[in-house]
C-alpha cells in the first residue's frame, strides 16, 4: 500500500520535473507539442528526469548497502571517502590520459573508489572503539586526505582550480548522449534487490553471517563493488551528491526497519522522490538560473542529518 | 559426535587453548564450565569454524570440519555466541526466519515457516513476534536469538552462556527445552553455563576447563564432587542430595 503511494508520488514529481525549465512547456500542451518542444523534451528534459531518477535510487541504495556492511548507520559513500576517491580517479585519468574518453575515467574512478572503500573498511574494523559516530568521522578524515592529494595534483597540473567545488552535483548539463553510462546503475539496483537477504545477514555481523553459512567476505566485497560502480557513474554524469546515501536509508530504517528484502524498494523510491524534489527546487528557486543540486541536497540533507543524529544518539 | 583432538590456540604470545582433546557425545547435553578467560568461548568458536585453530583436528560426523561447505556446515551445526545482539531493526519473526537461511536461502517453504513459528512458540515469543528486537529487553532479545538458532534446526547446537540476561523462570524453561531437544530429537548440545547447578540439574556430561585445558570430563554425577569443584572453581562447595539431584551450595 505504502509502496503504491510512493510510486504514485514518484510519477507525479517526475511529471512535474519534465515540465519545469527555462523553456515553458505546459502539461496541457503535451498532446500538441511542436517540433522545438519535442526536441527539448527528448534531448534535455527526459534525460534529465531519468538521470535524477537513477542517481537518486543508486546513491540511496549504495548508502543502504555500506551501512549493512559496516554495521553503522552513519556510514555512506560520502562519509567513507568513496566519492572523494571517484573524483580522484577522474582527475588522475585527466592527467594521465588527457585525450582519453569516458572509458578511462570510468575505469580509474571505479578502481580507486573500490580500493578506497576496501581500505576504509579495513581501517574501521581495526578501530576498537565501535562508537557509532567515530567511524564515519574517520571516514570523513580519510576522504579529506584523498581530496588533499587530488588538490595537490590538480594545482600542479593546473587542471582544476577548486577541488571542493569541482564536480558538485549538477544535472543542468545533462543531455541526450552524455548521461547514458548512468544506465549501468540499473542492473546494480536489480542485483541489490536479489542480494537483499544476504546484505541483511551481513548486517547481523560476521559471526552470525558465517554461522548461517554465508561467505561474509564475498558478500562484503560484492557490496563494495556495487557501491563503487554506482558512485562512479553518478559522479561522472551528475557529480557528487552528498548526504543522500546517508539520510534516505536512515529514514527508511526508522520507518520500516532493516529487513532489506522489504526496504530496498522503499529506499529506492524515497531516494528518487527526494532527489527529484531537490532538483525541481534547484530549478525554480532562482529561475531562470539554477542552483547546483548538490548544494540543495547538502542543505536539506544536512538538516535532516542533524535531526537523525539526535534521534539515533538517543538509542546508542 | 564432535571430536576435538589436540587443539591449541594462541593469541599473540598468550596461550588460550593448550592441547585440548575431548569428544562430545551424540544426543547428549554437555556443559562446559570454568572460570572467566579460560578459553571456553574460544573453543566453541573454533568448533564452529568462526575462529581458526593453530593446530589439532576437529571431526564432525567423522569428517574434518574444514572439509564442509559453508552451507552444509550451517545445516548441521549452529552456534549462539556470547554477545551477538547487533542493534538492528528486525522484528522477532524476521530474525528467527533468518535461522532458516541455510535451508531455504531466503525462499521459505511450508516446513520452514512451521519451524519458525514453532521456535518462536518454544521461546515464548509469540505475543511479541512482530516487535522490533531493538525495542525488547535484554532477556527477550536473548530468547529471540535462541529461537533463531532453534529454527536453524541443526543436529549440533552450541550455546555460549545463553542464560545471560535471563530471569530464573526463563533460564529453567530453556534448560528444559534443551532437555527435550536432546532426549526427543537427538540433538547434541554443548552449552556454557556459569551457575554449576544448571549443569548438575540438566547436563548429561560436564567438561571442566581450567588453565586453558579440559581438566575433567565425565558424567555429571561423577564430576559434581567437592574436590573437583574446589579444583575447578577454587571455592569451597557443599554438595547436597536433593531427590537424586546434586545441588552445590557455595554461598556463605
Ligand atoms: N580475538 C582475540 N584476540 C586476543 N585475545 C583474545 C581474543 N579472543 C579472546 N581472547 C582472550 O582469550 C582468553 C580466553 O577467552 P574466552 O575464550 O572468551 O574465555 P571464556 O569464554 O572462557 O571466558 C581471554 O583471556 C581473552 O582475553
Ligand atoms: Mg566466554
Amino acid at each position: 500500500m505504502i509502496r503504491i503511494i510512493l510510486i504514485l508520488i514518484l510519477i507525479i514529481v517526475s511529471f512535474i520535473s519534465v515540465f519545469v525549465g527555462v523553456k515553458d512547456i505546459s502539461i496541457f500542451d503535451i498532446h500538441r507539442l511542436d517540433q522545438d518542444e519535442l526536441l527539448v523534451m527528448l534531448v534535455s528534459r527526459l534525460p534529465r528526469m531519468i538521470s535524477v531518477l537513477i542517481a537518486g535510487v543508486g546513491m540511496s541504495i549504495s548508502g543502504l548497502i555500506v551501512q549493512q556492511i559496516s554495521m553503522n548507520k552513519f556510514v555512506s559513500p560520502t562519509t567513507m571517502g568513496t566519492l572523494d576517491a571517484c573524483k580522484m580517479g577522474i582527475l588522475f585519468s585527466m592527467i594521465l590520459f588527457p585525450g582519453g574518453g569516458m572509458m578511462y575515467k570510468m575505469i580509474l574512478s571505479f578502481s580507486i573508489a573500490l580500493l578506497a572503500s576496501v581500505i576504509f573498511l579495513k581501517i574501521s574494523s581495526k578501530i576498537k572503539m565501535r562508537n557509532i559516530i567515530f567511524i564515519p568521522l574517520v571516514g570523513i578524515v580519510f576522504g579529506n586526505i584523498l581530496s588533499a592529494i587530488s588538490t595537490f595534483f590538480a594545482y600542479k597540473t593546473n587542471l582544476v582550480q577548486n577541488m571542493e567545488g569541482w564536480l558538485i552535483g549538477d544535472f543542468s548539463s545533462i543531455i541526450k548522449g552524455n548521461y547514458e553510462i548512468l544506465y549501468l546503475g540499473v542492473p546494480i539496483v536489480i542485483l541489490s534487490y536479489l542480494y537483499a537477504n544476504k546484505f541483511t545477514i551481513v548486517g547481523l555481523g560476521e559471526d552470525t553471517a558465517s554461522s548461517l553459512g554465508l561467505n561474509h567476505k564475498r558478500i562484503t566485497y560484492l557490496g563494495l563493488v556495487f557501491v563503487s560502480i554506482t558512485s562512479t557513474v553518478v559522479v561522472l554524469t551528475a557529480g557528487v551528491i552528498t548526504f543522500l546515501g546517508l539520510i534516505i536509508p536512515n529514514i527508511v530504517s526508522l520507518m520500516f526497519g532493516d529487513n532489506l528484502k522489504k526496504t530496498v524498494s522503499y529506499t529506492a523510491l524515497i531516494g528518487a522522490i527526494f532527489l527529484m524534489i531537490c532538483d525541481i527546487i534547484s530549478r525554480l528557486l532562482i529561475a531562470p538560473y539554477e542552483i547546483p543540486i548538490g548544494l540543495t541536497v547538502s542543505i536539506i540533507g544536512g538538516m535532516i542529518f542533524l535531526i537523525l543524529i539526535f534521534k539515533r544518539a538517543k538509542n546508542v | 559426535m564432535i571430536e576435538v583432538k589436540n587443539v591449541s590456540k594462541m593469541y599473540g604470545e598468550k596461550m588460550i587453548l593448550n592441547d585440548v582433546s575431548v569428544s562430545f557425545p551424540k544426543g547428549k547435553i554437555t556443559c562446559l564450565v570454568g572460570g572467566n578467560g579460560t578459553g571456553k568461548s574460544t573453543l566453541l568458536s573454533i568448533i564452529s569454524r568462526l575462529v581458526a585453530k593453530d593446530s589439532g583436528l576437529i571431526n564432525l560426523l567423522d569428517k574434518d570440519i574444514v572439509n564442509f561447505k559453508n552451507r552444509d556446515f550451517a545445516k548441521r551445526l549452529s552456534i549462539l555466541k556470547q554477545a551477538n545482539h547487533p542493534n538492528v531493526r528486525l522484528t522477532v519473526k524476521e530474525l528467527v526466519e533468518f535461522g532458516r537461511f541455510p535451508h531455504s536461502q531466503g525462499r521459505m517453504n511450508a516446513l520452514d515457516k512451521e519451524k519458525v513459528l514453532e521456535s518462536i512458540a518454544f521461546m515464548g515469543l509469540t505475543d511479541i513476534q512482530d516487535q522490533y528486537i531493538d525495542e525488547l529487553s535484554g532477556g527477550q532479545r536473548q530468547r529471540t536469538f535462541l529461537a533463531m538458532v532453534l529454527a536453524q534446526d541443526t543436529e549440533y547446537i552450541l550455546l555460549d552462556e545463553p542464560l545471560n540476561n535471563l530471569d530464573m523462570k526463563h533460564s529453567v524453561e530453556i534448560m528444559k527445552i534443551l532437555r527435550v531437544l536432546a532426549d526427543d530429537y537427538g540433538k547434541t548440545i554443548i552449552i556454557v553455563v556459569h551457575d554449576i547447578n544448571y549443569a548438575s540439574s540438566y547436563a548429561d556430561y560436564i567438561a571442566a576447563v581450567k588453565d586453558h585445558k579440559i581438566i575433567h570430563f565425565g558424567l555429571t554425577d561423577d564430576i559434581i564432587r567437592e574436590d573437583i569443584m574446589k579444583e575447578v572453581f577454587d571455592i569451597d562447595m557443599t554438595i547436597v542430595d536433593n531427590c537424586n539431584n546434586k545441588v552445590c551450595i557455595y554461598f556463605k
